[in-house]
């Protein structure tokens, strides 16, 4: 894990400083809110609907235990005593007091965290695989490279005021986990045949009012040069990229309107001019990170304990878990394991302070006092023993986090909507309970197979629903809330775009919706086909005939 | 007095500087986290002045972003008339045990 250094902490100790004589002025009356707003912005602090909100970042969603005891403490002594983790990483304080948030950053700074540019036209907090280090399948830890890009565009002088907000995400595997093609840069790692490591570099990717899948925009680039490729492209994004529209402000407007090959040519002369200076990376930089993310200290390789695997038979919920929850992990002997944040009854991405400090305790227990936040608003415990997983499970039992329904139609993305969100059209949350309560058989679940549903209040999609398998977008019909349907968009590797099945549906009748196009792919799935398979082979036809069987009858 | 134009029931909200939290404007230029005990607005009239009223408590830096709101008024029982608007005032829908909707009235939706 990555530790600041001393000038990382004093560069975020005075920011503190510097924002609470900001709150102190505005408080006093001093400065307006039109002065005021990109100040608290640049801080993570947003108004929301009911109240502030504070977006505290996580860089590449990894926490330490004490990091998450602290975020259990603010939300307990500064919050209501909960938190909402996001598609970000980032985890979102609902009910902060404006008085109080320089006290907030301040206790955060202890634990080396803060909010800075989480929000505003700026570099957001940068993502990546959550098994980064973990996963059997991995090419490299894409975190060293995450914590690179992070301190490069941490406060970079030249891009504090972009066209708009800019996201990252890296992954080290070829088994795409972090949506890497729905951000403005994606990042890939590949072995090239001669054993190079280096990075293929997608581009212009995004969702919201425009989704885009990103672009190769270079197939192989070298480690060195990462920072001054990535600056390159900056560059000319900070020199065209559209300022007149805010809906056309994002990269990906920029590569539709000059093209791919056309600002490929652009990027890659600037790119010529500085590859070989500064921002060239030394080795001896890379190393230096890379050491900051070595692998714990396993445990020579052990076959699980002999009783642990009687239990299992034993124990049918146990080996769901075990199943669905638990990935495979590169050291022998350890596992990846999933902590079910969607359980029936709970808020997506919703964890209690109660709840923060008995994962905190149990990360301490079995995964080396770190976990990770999933853009899926799940959480992971990257090192677990094998041989510890029955105990695992029966402490994560207790906190009714171990849900076996990983990527399953109740392991939904949601945003916080019309409940939260001062942007949102409709409610997402409440949509989000009554399909898990639908669907809370566990082995219709199973039965269904992986159907990644995904719902968003507004079409700035914070919930991915173009990204969705089935996804959902609340829509506001002359003041009622109305549901749209998209089918057989995927954040993998293999990216694509819901495509909008029809009219939307109304509050009442959306969640039959869902159990119609549920039911139908039941129909017409090959043994051993997911839903998406399914779709793809097959397309809208079958669903959408279902959904509608007289034309228009849910148009509104 | 003139006979004032009469226009849809009124009331002004905001989010308080400090905290963030919904308000509402009473009658006598305080606020309130209860929209029962804000002051309603029958007439253009009474809209200007309560704007003023609003937009002074804005610029003494009390409240933020006052705007007003559409509601309902039936036997002092106030309510917002928008789904937007009743859940500023009386949610979030869910987490009903940490929202504010536990500390001033369950309004339903």
């Amino acid at each position: 894990m990555y530790r600041y250094d001393e000038l990382d902490q004093r560069l975020v100790d005075e920011r503190v400083e510097q924002f609470r004589d900001q709150v102190a002025r505005r408080l006093a009356g001093e400065i307006t809110e039109d002065e005021f707003k990109p100040l608290r912005l640049m801080n993570g602090l947003y108004l929301q609907l009911h109240a502030y909100m504070l977006r505290i970042g996580i860089p590449y969603g990894m926490l330490t235990s004490t990091q998450l005891r602290t975020l259990a403490e603010i939300s307990r002594k500064y919050d209501r005593g909960y938190g909402h983790f996001t598609t970000r990483q980032c985890l979102q304080l609902n009910w902060p007091k404006l008085e109080e948030t320089p006290d907030i950053l301040a206790q955060l700074a202890k634990v080396q965290m803060h909010a800075i540019q989480t929000s505003g036209n700026s570099f957001r907090n940068v993502t990546a695989d959550q098994y980064a280090g973990a996963a059997a399948d991995e090419i490299e830890d894409s975190r060293i490279w995450a914590e690179i890009i992070r301190q490069w565009s941490t406060l970079h002088p030249e891009f504090s005021f972009l066209p708009r907000k800019f996201k990252i995400a890296v992954t080290g595997s070829p088994h795409d986990r972090a949506a890497v093609r729905f951000h403005d840069i994606g990042i890939v790692l590949h072995k090239a045949p001669d054993g190079e490591i280096g990075f293929e570099i997608l581009i212009g990717g995004g969702l919201g009012r425009t989704p885009m899948i990103g672009q190769t925009l270079r197939k192989f680039l070298p480690k060195k040069h990462l920072l001054s490729y990535l600056e390159a492209m900056l560059r000319i994004y900070n020199l065209m990229g559209r300022r007149d529209n805010k809906y056309k402000a994002r990269i990906k407007i920029l590569v539709f309107e000059l093209g791919i090959d056309e600002l490929q040519k652009l990027i890659e002369d600037e790119w010529n001019e500085i590859k070989d200076g500064p921002l060239a990376l030394p080795q001896a930089e890379i190393d230096r990170i890379t050491e900051q993310f070595a692998a714990p200290p396993f445990q020579a390789p052990a076959p699980a304990s002999p009783g642990t695997q009687v239990r299992k038979l034993d124990n049918p919920a146990f080996d769901d878990w075990v199943r669905v929850n638990v990935a495979e992990h590169k050291q022998p002997g350890y596992a990846i394991v999933n902590l079910s944040l969607k359980g029936l009854g709970r808020v997506p991405g919703d964890l209690t302070a109660a709840e923060m400090d008995s994962v905190a305790d149990l990360s301490d227990q079995f995964s080396f006092g770190e976990l990770r936040v999933t853009h899926e608003q799940n959480l992971v415990f990257a090192h677990v023993l094998e041989a510890d997983l029955l105990p695992l499970w029966q402490s994560l039992s207790s906190l009714e986090l171990t849900t076996p329904n990983l990527n399953m139609i109740s392991d939904i993305i949601c945003c916080p909507g019309l409940d939260y969100c001062s942007l949102a059209n409709a409610r997402s949350i409440p949509v989000a309970g009554r399909i898990s309560t639908r669907f809370q058989d566990l082995k219709r679940q199973h039965d269904i197979g992986e159907l990644r549903l995904k719902i968003s209040g507004c079409i700035n999609a914070c919930g991915h629903h173009h990204a969705g398998h089935i996804g959902i977008l609340g829509v506001d019909r002359s003041g009622e809330e109305y549901y749209q349907i998209t089918l057989g968009g995927d954040a993998g590797e293999n990216a694509s775009i819901g495509k909008v099945i029809g009219p939307a549906f109304s509050s009442d009748d959306v969640i039959d919706a869902v159990e119609t196009i549920v039911a139908t792919y039941l129909e017409i799935r090959e043994p051993g086909e997911t839903f998406l398979a399914s779709y793809r082979r097959i397309g809208e036809k079958p669903f959408k005939e279902r959904l509608y069987p007289e034309p228009n009858h849910a148009a509104a | 007095m003139t006979e004032e134009e009469q226009v849809a029931l009124k009331i002004f909200t905001a989010n308080r500087l400090s905290d963030g939290i919904v308000v509402f404007l009473c009658g006598d230029g305080s606020w309130t986290e209860a929209p029962d005990a804000s002051g309603v607005i029958g007439s253009t009239d009474m809209e200007t002045r309560m704007k003023a009223v609003a937009d002074a408590a804005e610029e003494a830096a009390i409240v933020v972003g006052p705007y007003p709101i559409e509601v309902s008024n039936e036997g002092g029982d106030v309510r917002p008339l928008s789904l937007r608007e009743s859940i500023r005032a009386y949610g979030p829908t869910t987490h009903p045990e940490f929202a504010k909707q536990s500390a001033v009235a369950n309004k339903g939706y």
